[in-house]
């Protein structure tokens, strides 16, 4: 077994010059050299779109692949809150510097401080790039650029499209594929699936396919691959992610050798539609920019039946603002989240379930206006009245925290390339950014970086370093072996023949991986986790049916093949929560809390990444990368 | 609940296609149309039979994937609301719901609901974008832009790309969704240099691609989940002109 020095390749020097220092020693191609390579780029979201355009301008021959339709159609759509940047438009002291702590803080010190501090700087060129493409930010009546509040922290920094800002950045990002597609400088591969990664003396060079269409299962080859395919929600089943957002490229990278970080790190997003029945396939999200405006509470008593309305004010405990009164509303997924179940648990949670906190208007609309808070957040409210058949300016929102964005990932390094040469990953595909917990409109914010200013200046200084491939080289036998492998894979599949549906054994899956891995682990739970997988795993293989042929649209098979791959995650998510004795940000473990029942970290024994080596037949070996801190002071997360 | 589904099954779209009648029983009218549908295929793929293809994946009403015909009408009965948005309680017990796929020649079937709609891309590839290179560009407030502007282009850009339009419209044109990606920039500055080009090479390619001609009946400001309006095409046709003279 290979051993790793997890390095992360960040040059030394000071904090703050030390991206453009290092940007400026990174080898450049001129375009007519950039055009003898070819790049393979998986994922066409936010952070894919953005690389593939950004490559291709710069003269790189670009493959992109995508299991949709369309790249607008890549879940980065959904996102409704913001961006972050720091571009201090409101004068209310915003700097480079304090997003950067800000975003180490909420991530509760377990993210690289020289990741973080690039994305703060590169926050403000995101914006401009973003303007000069057409995306049509709210404005002020001044015709400025408008900005709005988040959680955990106390500047108005984040820019924002209505709710739907996540849509309006990809389209731009789309945009300017979309030119570079018509150019012939990207050739787009619509609904196809990685397979597979394919590893030439050690190098990435190629993939493998799957055509959603034909069944049709090809290889690729390229002097690089880049992975921009988001995150691993979808083990829990129900989560806010799209139906078919998966881990499998991820995954197999991760069987090839790719070493994979801080799987556990999972975001339990505090304001979602709660769980209304046994058929729901996904659940709805409702912005984290709610809570400018929403007050959160529930019942002082246990099991009040009463209507919202019918409990007087002096009876509603407005739990958030009690305990964190700095914060208030406003304090970050994690903190929020925790204290939701929390009170439920009590047994103080409202709606049919009991698995519900309130979130409230009524005093925003007294003293703004419904019209206000229409102009603000109309498409939510009409999206939550929709889903609920409840008119939320009238009723307050009910609201349960879920599933909603991952940390972990693959681990990468400064350049964000994996632990594979050749294989890069940006975007929440990978690990490097938000440590323990992300702060709402970061997610977008960390898409772009990557995508637009990160690695194309990364993947031309490892490229001006390989010599280009002369010729197609899908015929070397690491192309037969992995195309055979993926083939024999599917065949296997297709001979269970058995009577569940695949949803009924993820769903099952998704059951365990969200009491026992969800948003509070213990010991006893992680390890039941570990002994119960296995088994969903062995029913998997055992029990499943997949109707059709697998040359040809084969929409369960789809999903075996993605299902499969959760399985193998949920393992090892165990295997990562339990090795961290400690609780930070969104990994709680009970048997670590203060008095007040907060997360007590523990920087002695786990100011590390953890990141995993797969191994086919003994468990994960974990190996760590020490984080280091020059430039903030370790401290206790505080919000009160 | 209970229902009488009659649903297009069509294997490709070199193959024929037919109605087959499904029947399902004591659904919960507060579930999704879409995951009556997932009851329904679970059903199929027990019986060891061919689910029914359908294209979904955020099932907020956003990313645009989803989208066929329920009773004639493109992503049913309820305005402004995408299949995924659309709730069982919008129909009532016993109903007869008929699915079939979006028509039109420029959207190929792939498999019985799902359809090709890659032509979009090709509209969008010929002049849907402002041609600015990344890191090439101005601060963001140097480049003002009135609320008013801003949120007129907001409406437009907003379309989310379905296809209900074409499906909507008798002649399947996709002048609707043309002209919001016309308007959306032509509405700032930062896309009225290229607007001459854009809007010439849009339409051309729209053209190309097969979608008919608009008779301005509005049929697909009135499916259109995003409620795009018809002004947009007022706008296009503005734009086309001017680009004439």
């Amino acid at each position: 077994m290979t051993d790793f020095n997890l390095f992360s390749k960040a040059p030394d020097g000071d904090l703050y010059t030390k991206w453009e220092d290092y940007k400026s020693s990174l080898k450049k191609l001129s375009p007519e050299e950039a055009n003898k390579y070819k790049v393979i780029v998986i994922g066409t979201g936010l952070a894919g779109a953005s690389a593939s355009a950004t490559l291709a301008e710069k003269g790189f021959n670009v493959h992109a692949f995508s299991f949709h339709e369309s790249p607008r159609r890549a879940h980065s759509i959904a996102a409704q809150g913001g961006i972050n940047a720091a571009k201090n438009y409101k004068s209310d002291g915003d700097s480079v510097m304090r997003l950067f702590y800000d975003t180490i803080k909420g991530g509760d010190f377990r993210s690289r401080e020289d990741n973080v501090y690039r994305l703060a700087e590169i926050s403000k060129n995101i914006i401009d790039q973003c303007v000069a493409q057409g995306v049509p930010f709210a404005r002020e009546y001044g015709g400025l650029l408008d900005n709005r509040s988040f959680g955990g922290v106390q500047v108005s920094r984040t820019f924002y499209a209505r709710g739907q800002t996540g849509q309006q950045l990809l389209l731009g990002a789309y945009s300017a594929l979309s030119r570079q597609m018509e150019k012939k400088k990207v050739k787009f591969y619509s609904r196809h699936d990685m397979l597979d990664v394919v590893l030439v003396n050690g190098k990435a060079k190629g993939i493998v396919t799957r055509d959603l269409i034909s069944g049709k299962i090809s290889t690729h080859s390229a002097d690089v691959v880049i992975l921009a395919t988001g995150g691993y929600s979808n083990v829990y089943y129900l989560s806010t992610n799209a139906m078919a957002s998966n881990v499998t490229a991820n995954w197999r990278a991760h069987r090839k050798g790719a070493l994979f970080a801080n799987p556990s790190f999972t975001q339990i997003h505090p304001t979602c539609i709660p769980v209304k029945n046994d058929f729901q396939s996904k659940l709805t999200l409702m912005s984290e920019s709610l809570r400018n405006d929403g007050r959160v509470w529930v019942p002082k008593k246990k099991n009040d039946q009463r209507k919202a309305a019918d409990i007087p004010e002096e009876e509603r405990d407005y739990y958030l603002e009690r305990i964190y009164p700095a914060f208030g509303n406003l304090v970050p997924r994690d903190v929020a989240s925790r204290r939701a179940k929390e009170v439920c648990d009590e047994g103080r949670g409202v709606g049919p379930t009991g698995y519900a906190v309130y979130l409230d208007f009524q005093r925003a609309i007294e003293k703004k206006g419904e019209e206000f808070i229409r102009e603000k957040y109309g498409n939510l409210f009409d999206m939550y009245q929709n889903i609920t058949d409840e008119n939320p300016y009238k009723t307050p929102m009910k609201i349960y925290p879920a599933v909603h964005y991952t940390m972990g990932g693959l681990w990468v390094d400064y350049n964000l390339m994996t632990t594979i040469n050749g294989l890069f990953s940006i975007g929440e595909s990978n690990f490097s950014d938000h440590g323990a917990n992300r702060l709402g409109a970061s997610a977008l914010m960390q898409g772009l970086a990557d995508g637009y200013f990160v690695v194309p200046h990364t993947t031309m200084d490892y490229l001006a370093k390989e010599k280009p491939l002369e010729k197609d080289i899908t015929s070397f036998p690491e192309f037969i072996e992995a195309k055979k492998k993926t083939e024999e894979e599917i065949s296997k599949l297709m001979k269970v023949d058995g009577s569940l549906a695949v949803d009924e054994v993820h769903r099952e899956l998704g059951k365990i991986v969200w009491d026992k891995i969800g948003m509070a682990r213990n010991r006893k739970g992680l390890k039941s986790a570990l002994e119960e997988i296995p088994k969903v795993k062995q029913k998997f293989w055992s029990q499943i049916s997949i109707p059709g042929d697998d040359k040809d649209v084969n929409q369960e098979l789809e999903k075996a093949l993605r299902i499969k791959d959760f399985i193998e995650l949920a393992e090892l998510m165990a295997y990562d929560a339990l090795d961290r004795n400690e609780s930070c940000g969104a990994h709680f473990r009970e048997e670590y809390q203060t008095e007040e029942n907060e997360a007590k970290r523990n920087d002695t024994d786990f100011k590390y990444v953890a990141a995993w080596k797969y191994s086919e037949e003994e468990s994960p070996k974990l190996f760590k990368e020490e984080l280091q801190y020059k430039n903030v002071k370790l401290k206790t997360r505080s919000y009160k | 609940m209970n229902i009488n589904l009659k649903i297009w099954r069509q294997k490709s779209d070199h193959q024929d296609g037919g109605l087959r009648s499904y029947r399902l029983e004591n659904i919960d009218p507060n579930i999704s149309f879409l995951e009556m549908l997932d009851i329904l295929n679970i059903k199929l793929v027990k019986e060891k039979k061919d689910p029914v293809a359908f294209d979904h994946d955020c099932r907020e009403g956003i990313c645009g994937s989803c989208g066929f015909m329920i009773n004639g009408r493109p992503h049913g009965p309820q305005k402004a609301t995408t299949v995924c948005q659309l709730h069982m309680r919008a129909f009532n017990n016993e109903d007869n719901i008929l699915l079939e796929p979006f028509r039109a020649e420029a959207f190929p079937v792939i498999k019985d609901l799902s359809v090709d709609r890659k032509a979009f891309d090709r509209i969008i590839s010929s002049g849907g974008y402002v041609a600015v290179d990344t890191g090439d560009v101005l601060e963001a407030n140097s480049i003002p832009v009135t609320k008013e502007d801003a949120d007129e282009a907001f409406l437009s850009s907003a379309c989310i790309g379905c296809g209900a339009c074409v499906a909507a419209c008798k002649n399947s044109s996709a002048m609707l969704f043309t002209a919001a990606k016309v308007s959306h920039l032509a509405l700032l500055p930062q896309g009225e240099k290229e607007g001459k080009e854009r809007v010439v090479n849009m339409v051309a390619t729209m053209d190309e691609e097969g979608f008919g001609a608009c008779t301005n009946t509005g049929a697909c400001s009135a499916e259109c989940p995003k409620e795009i309006g018809q002004t947009n095409i007022a706008r296009l046709n503005r734009e086309f002109i001017k680009s004439k003279i």
